[in-house]
């Protein structure tokens, strides 16, 4: 008895142990899954709730007439009729496309400028003093630099004007001409900007292999020539990058415009996202501000799609 | 290769001497662009130590001919800026706090845990990091103000909790560490949460501190969500509290405003010094992820 006892109990504690292994790793499943739930839920619920609902509610909202106070009243398509015949909203539309090709294109050359030229021969504190100087500017805020800004472009005491009096230039009224002041928020934006591009240049430019440009050389490709053949195509994926988010970013501009100009002189600064913030939180025009917010938002997108298109076309993976 | 090296090294030094910029000309040519870069804060700093009076006088000199913190004591009389740094610094320390704590756990779970719905979760997080905030902040608005959050700091926190970019950022970081670590924790008999908590958190530091630092840089200069939530000056953060200090004043006291300014920086530019590396590095993922 005592015999087929111990074989008995082996057996019994044998297959108990590939039974007890058998649900742990299920156990370690379940609580993985718990430890899941729990880590996600601040971020889900947080984007669902900030994020998923209100861009549904962009679009619910866009289609009711409500100023807060009353309750809303369903208007159709009718906010969309009122945006699209809005001289303002149009006039702003306007403004912000020019602004973003103006502001990007600028953004883009200097950055590249700079940092193909800071790819030179150098010393390399020489380098990290520039590279630091470079994107400074990011650090600081939008708002209270427009109010700088502000001080050094004024006409009649700016230090602007002040210094280009040395090389024979008449004052320029930088905030109050129509055509002036779009140009002044396109400097200001890039000056604060440009280092984002240029961060994103210099590393793009770091993980070309040096072998590539000692090749290009041996072939006779020099300077200019040797960037243009060589080097952008290799940067192309840089590029595209800098330029989608500088475009996404450029067609949100509201900082400066309502700080230096505040959209004037006329309407000739105000952009998409000032005429969003006046109707909603001025006018208490709910419904028309969700509207122009959804056309903003299906313009990003189009642009982001357009400019992904395009790029298969013309971008290099290395 | 070794024969290549001095060759190429000959060719290019000398078809630098034809075509390319001499190394001066391209070191002058940074410097004076560094020099328009850093004028316009270098002229904020010095304008800032001049009497209000002298502040409009051109020549702007670069060191005023006699300094005074006229301007700063006339900043502390105007604004309540011990109020107005109070509520950034709790604004700013609170959501990097936060975004640090949600997107290091929410990171952890896509790198390492496995569950249900993973992918279309994940694909969610993506596709929220392309939505611009100013697009959608009439409804946000409203549900602020549904939770009667408006007017609060809570306002400006709470919102700022979860990170689309935050929690990319640190799955990308997580995925980077070595798979067998996690696994040898296991074996040892340690759980989902132990093998978190005593192996890959440890580990995750550099990750978050990207994270805080972008967040602080964000938010510390934040204008916009400011100006449509905070109606009561006792609510303000530094940028609003600037603007409208420069909005009442006309042009009238521009050194007082510029001090205030350059109050506002200092924590700022204790960042860009203290923490530039996970700076550069964070502004750079924002590019290489999209």
């Amino acid at each position: 008895m005592t015999n087929t006892r111990i074989p008995a109990a082996r057996a019994a504690r044998s297959s108990a142990a590939p039974a007890q292994d058998a649900p742990r790793p299920s156990a370690r499943d379940r609580g993985s899954r718990l430890l899941a739930t729990l880590f996600l839920a601040p971020t889900i619920v947080g984007i669902v709730v900030f994020t998923v609902v209100p861009i549904v509610g962009s679009v619910v909202l866009s289609l009711f007439h409500w100023n807060v106070i009353d309750s809303p009243r369903y208007a159709g398509l009718s906010n969309y009729g009122e945006v699209f015949g809005d001289e303002t909203v149009l006039v702003s539309f306007r403004n912000t496309l020019v602004f973003m090709v103006l502001a990007v294109a600028l953004q883009l050359l200097v950055a590249l400028a700079l940092a193909l030229t800071l790819n030179g021969r150098m010393p390399v504190w020489l380098r990290s003093v520039f590279r630091s100087a470079f994107f400074f500017p990011l650090v600081l805020s939008a708002a209270s630099i427009s109010v700088v800004m502000k001080y050094l472009f004024n006409q009649d005491f700016g230090v602007i004007n002040w210094l280009l009096g040395f090389v024979g230039i008449a004052p320029v009224p930088w905030l109050t001409s129509q055509n002036a002041a779009m140009a002044t928020v396109v400097l200001v934006y890039v000056w604060q900007q440009f280092g984002f591009s240029f961060l994103l240049f210099v590393g793009g430019l770091n993980n070309i292999p040096k072998e590539i440009h000692e090749a290009a050389a041996l072939d006779g490709a020099t300077g200019l020539r040797k960037h243009l053949t060589v080097t952008l195509p290799l940067l192309s994926p840089t590029l595209l990058v800098a330029s989608v988010v500088g475009i996404i970013n450029a067609l949100q501009v509201f900082e400066q415009p309502y700080v230096l100009t505040n959209g004037g002189p006329g309407d000739s600064t105000r952009t998409v996202v000032m005429v969003i913030y006046e109707r909603a939180f001025e006018q208490l025009r709910f419904g028309e501000a969700s509207a122009v917010g959804v056309l903003l938002f299906v313009l990003i997108m189009a642009v982001t799609a357009l400019q992904f298109r395009l790029s298969r076309r013309f971008v290099h993976y290395q | 290769m070794s024969r290549v090296s001095p060759l190429s090294q000959a060719t290019l030094s000398l078809s630098r001497a034809r075509h390319g910029l001499a190394p001066w000309a391209r070191i002058a040519g940074l410097a004076v662009c560094a020099l328009l870069t850093l004028g316009p804060v270098v002229w904020t700093v010095s304008t800032s130590l001049r009497t209000p009076a002298e502040a409009f006088d051109l020549p702007p000199r670069l060191i005023p001919s006699n300094p005074s913190t006229e301007a700063y004591r006339g900043v502390f009389d105007q604004i309540d800026v011990w109020l107005l740094a109070l509520n950034s610094t709790l604004v700013t320390g609170l959501v990097a706090v936060g975004q640090m704590i949600t997107a290091g756990l929410a990171g952890y779970a896509f790198a390492r845990l496995e569950f249900r719905f993973k992918k279309p979760l994940f694909g969610l997080v993506l596709a929220t990091m392309m939505v611009p905030l100013q697009v959608t902040i009439v409804p946000v608005f409203l549900v602020l103000k549904s939770m009667s959050l408006t007017d609060t700091l809570l306002g400006l926190i709470i919102p700022a909790f979860p990170t689309a970019f935050g929690t990319f950022l640190m799955r990308q970081y997580f995925l980077g560490m070595p798979k067998d670590l996690g696994e040898a924790a296991m074996l040892d008999g340690a759980g989902p949460w132990r093998t978190f908590r005593s192996v890959y958190a440890p580990l995750a530091a550099p990750g978050l501190a990207i994270v805080g630092v972008l967040a602080f840089n964000y938010h510390w200069n934040e204008f916009f969500r400011p100006l449509i939530l905070e109606t009561s000056g006792q609510n303000y953060t530094l940028p609003l509290g600037l603007v409208s200090l420069q909005g009442n004043l006309g042009t009238g006291s521009i050194s007082v405003v510029l001090a205030g300014v350059v109050l506002s920086m200092i924590p700022a530019v204790a960042v860009f010094v203290v923490g530039q590396r996970p700076l550069r590095e964070g502004i750079t993922s924002v590019g290489v992820n999209r």
